[in-house]
């Protein structure tokens, strides 16, 4: 079993997390048995490929997991000390916004095409405040101020479509932390944006937690983000954390052979590459998923032993773990080549 | 204008501008402005080679792009073919041109079309464009499917039945079938998932070596432009504000632009993270660009001269072009 560290300054701890989705045909899997932890003003990215389990997981955090298909079947999600799954709907209402919160993707679907942007402000921050109307008017201004909207008294009145995308997010992010959640999770929220904008929005969210002691879950399928924004990160693959640790241990020790391989598949900005390597094959279906060893099948270092159990978790690092069978001591295949990180610069 | 004319170019793009005339009114449609989508590019693409284009949204690539397959037809500027001007080609000169150049767009999901079995789409290009019998256009479709990594016998599939990589590489079959000489990559691989990416990109390389083929590869990731372009070019607001080889470009960036769009790309490891420019504001717009340097109001190192007059490309060294006024 993983080894979950408590500490005292741990804001969230998720234990064995499984959310399956039932289906007339078969039950999808979409997060099979996670644990992680959250310190305040932590930023965890979890990273993997689409239909891994990882917008589920965040959807499980707020207990918005789609109904009645969908349910969270087992597992803890202990938030500031309680645990969430305990909690009846009327409870949840006050988790939602005040205690954790979550910026989505796509700007352009996350906000409200026929109100305005000082309406839509207004209504997230009466969550926690009820006052007056001028002085809801002063907060929503301030609430724009702090994620640098320029003129954020004029732009109370503009609607979304009158606003570029990266001001959008920017309105979506002040949305989310209104009620001054000390967990925020972002699931992409810079796709959909150009590079210099991304760029404009990540420092953004780095000063806000530096001010605010803010903890980030950053769901994506970048690494480049996560090396820009991450203090820990959890690879995720099929439904499960195959491993997780410190961004330094991630990117220059990955243990995993899919993780070295899903870095050695990203063109690299700072060095020319002959060849890059490619995986073989597609992640399985959550819903048919294979005996044992889920990566398995693509795996390169693959051995009889990999189809027969789930492989155990091993800890390479303080903090740093893997599940895989090849990382044991009486590991009989072929051993996992060594893993040599990038170098380099550009522009 | 300085072009360089190079004999060994396949398609060679000179002074190229495209505007979108602004309207107001329903009936009597009055032009208040134009949108400068593309004003005043050069470039060419060698055989078999791949030229890069990278930019922000609203750049003008796209617009690039379509004028390149003749959706579009330019305002000024030539686009020549081995030499001959596509624009003057009609009846059947023009259909041979759509056989030379094809494309593969970016989402796999919406360009194929969803009521026709793969062998259909995948021999399209041939149909309509030459005359061939059933028999040899079969063939020809087993053979380019088993290139791009599809078995022969997946033609019979509607595209359903596939996953995203797999109708990526049905959409370069498709853009292959007709032996192009140049096929135009909008964006190939960003809507794919990122162990998919690499097959695709390597599939791309290795055709190109197979067939000689020559890529115009629009990306606005700065990796897989690196990893893929022998040449490339940086666009903003519709103008190449930098051109060189890809390692000259990578190693020795010069205009401000460029240097902020490397600054802005994500780094491959935390401890390669560099800010040298973080560009404030937003891309204005293409209506009316700024005067002078189209960069001058987000540019970190505008002096009173850019504002006023617009800066004449300068070839730094061999091959790499820069328009900006420190140089």
């Amino acid at each position: 079993m993983t080894a979950v560290q408590t500490a005292t300054d741990t804001i969230l701890e998720v234990n064995d997390l499984k959310t399956y989705i039932f289906t007339r045909a078969a039950t999808v899997k979409a997060v099979d048995g996670i644990s992680f932890n959250l310190r305040k003003g932590e930023t965890l990215g979890i990273v993997g490929e689409s239909g891994c389990g990882k917008t589920m997981t965040a959807l499980s955090l707020l207990r918005l997991v789609p109904k009645p298909a969908g349910r969270i079947v087992e597992g803890e999600i202990v938030l500031n000390g309680e645990d969430i799954l305990q909690k009846s709907e009327d409870e949840m209402r006050d988790v939602r916004g005040r205690q954790i919160s979550m910026i989505l993707q796509d700007p352009q679907t996350s906000l409200n095409p026929v109100f305005t942007i000082g309406n839509q402000l207004r209504e997230a921050l009466g969550i926690a405040h009820r006052e007056n109307k001028s002085s809801m008017l002063s907060r929503a201004v301030d609430a724009l101020r702090k994620v640098n909207v320029a003129a954020p008294e004029r732009r109370l009145d503009d609607y979304p479509h009158q606003m570029s995308g990266g001001m959008k997010q920017r309105v979506v992010g002040a949305i989310a932390m209104s009620c001054e959640p000390g967990v925020i999770i972002a699931d992409e929220p810079t796709t959909a944006l150009d590079v210099t904008i991304q760029l404009q929005y990540l420092r953004l969210l780095k000063e806000i937690q530096a001010e605010t002691g803010l903890a980030i879950i950053f769901i994506t399928h970048d690494f480049g983000v996560v090396a820009r924004m991450c203090d820990r990160v959890a690879v995720m693959y099929a439904g499960r954390i195959i491993e997780q640790g410190d961004v330094r241990d991630i990117f220059s020790r990955p243990a995993h052979p899919y993780t070295q391989a899903l870095i050695n598949s990203v063109p690299k900005l700072e060095q020319s590459v002959d060849r890059l390597y490619s995986i073989d094959g597609q992640p399985p279906l959550l819903s048919n998923l294979p005996e044992g060893c889920r990566f398995a099948p693509r795996c390169p270092y693959v051995s009889d032993q990999c189809y027969e159990a789930y492989p155990q978790s091993y800890t390479l690092n303080e903090g740093h773990y893997a599940d895989c069978w090849a990382l044991d001591a009486d590991w009989q295949g072929t051993p996992i080549e060594e893993f040599v990180p990038p170098t380099g610069t550009a522009g | 204008m300085a072009v360089a004319t190079n004999n060994d170019a396949l398609l060679e793009v000179r002074n190229l501008k495209k505007y979108f005339p602004v309207t107001k009114g329903l009936i009597l449609m009055k032009t208040i402005g134009y949108v400068q989508a593309v004003d005043g590019i050069s470039f060419s693409i060698k055989q078999g080679e791949t030229v890069g284009l990278v930019g922000e949204s609203g750049c003008g690539k796209t617009t690039t792009s379509k004028l390149l397959l003749r959706l579009e037809n330019p305002t000024e500027g030539d686009i020549l073919l081995e030499g001959r001007d596509i624009n003057t080609f009609r009846g059947a000169e023009l259909q041979d041109y759509r056989t030379t150049v094809q494309a593969v767009f970016q989402d796999p999901w919406s360009s194929l079309s969803p009521r026709m079995r793969v062998r259909d789409i995948v021999s399209e290009p041939l149909v309509v464009n030459r005359n061939v019998t059933t028999q040899e256009k079969n063939e020809r479709v087993a053979e380019v499917l088993q290139q791009v990594g599809l078995h022969a016998q997946q033609a019979t599939n509607y595209p359903h039945e596939f996953s995203g990589g797999q109708r990526q590489r049905i959409a370069v079959a498709s853009a292959l079938v007709s032996y192009p000489k140049l096929i135009v990559l909008d964006e190939p691989v960003s809507a794919l998932d990122v162990s998919i990416r690499a097959q695709v990109m390597n599939l791309l390389k290795d055709l190109q070596e197979q067939y000689n083929v020559s890529y115009l590869l629009i990306a606005h990731n700065l990796a897989t432009v690196r990893y893929m372009a022998h040449e490339t070019a940086v666009m903003y607001l519709g103008q190449i504000v930098e051109y060189a080889e890809t390692e000259e470009l990578y190693n020795n960036a010069l205009h401000p632009y460029t240097r902020a769009l490397f600054s802005a790309a994500l780094p491959s490891h935390p401890d390669l993270i560099r800010e040298d420019i973080v560009l404030q504001g937003e891309v204005p717009s293409p209506i009316n660009p700024p005067s002078g340097c189209r960069f001058h109001p987000r540019c970190p190192f505008a002096m009173p001269q850019c504002s006023e007059e617009a800066p004449v490309e300068k070839e730094v060294s061999p091959g790499h072009r820069v328009s900006c006024h420190l140089y």
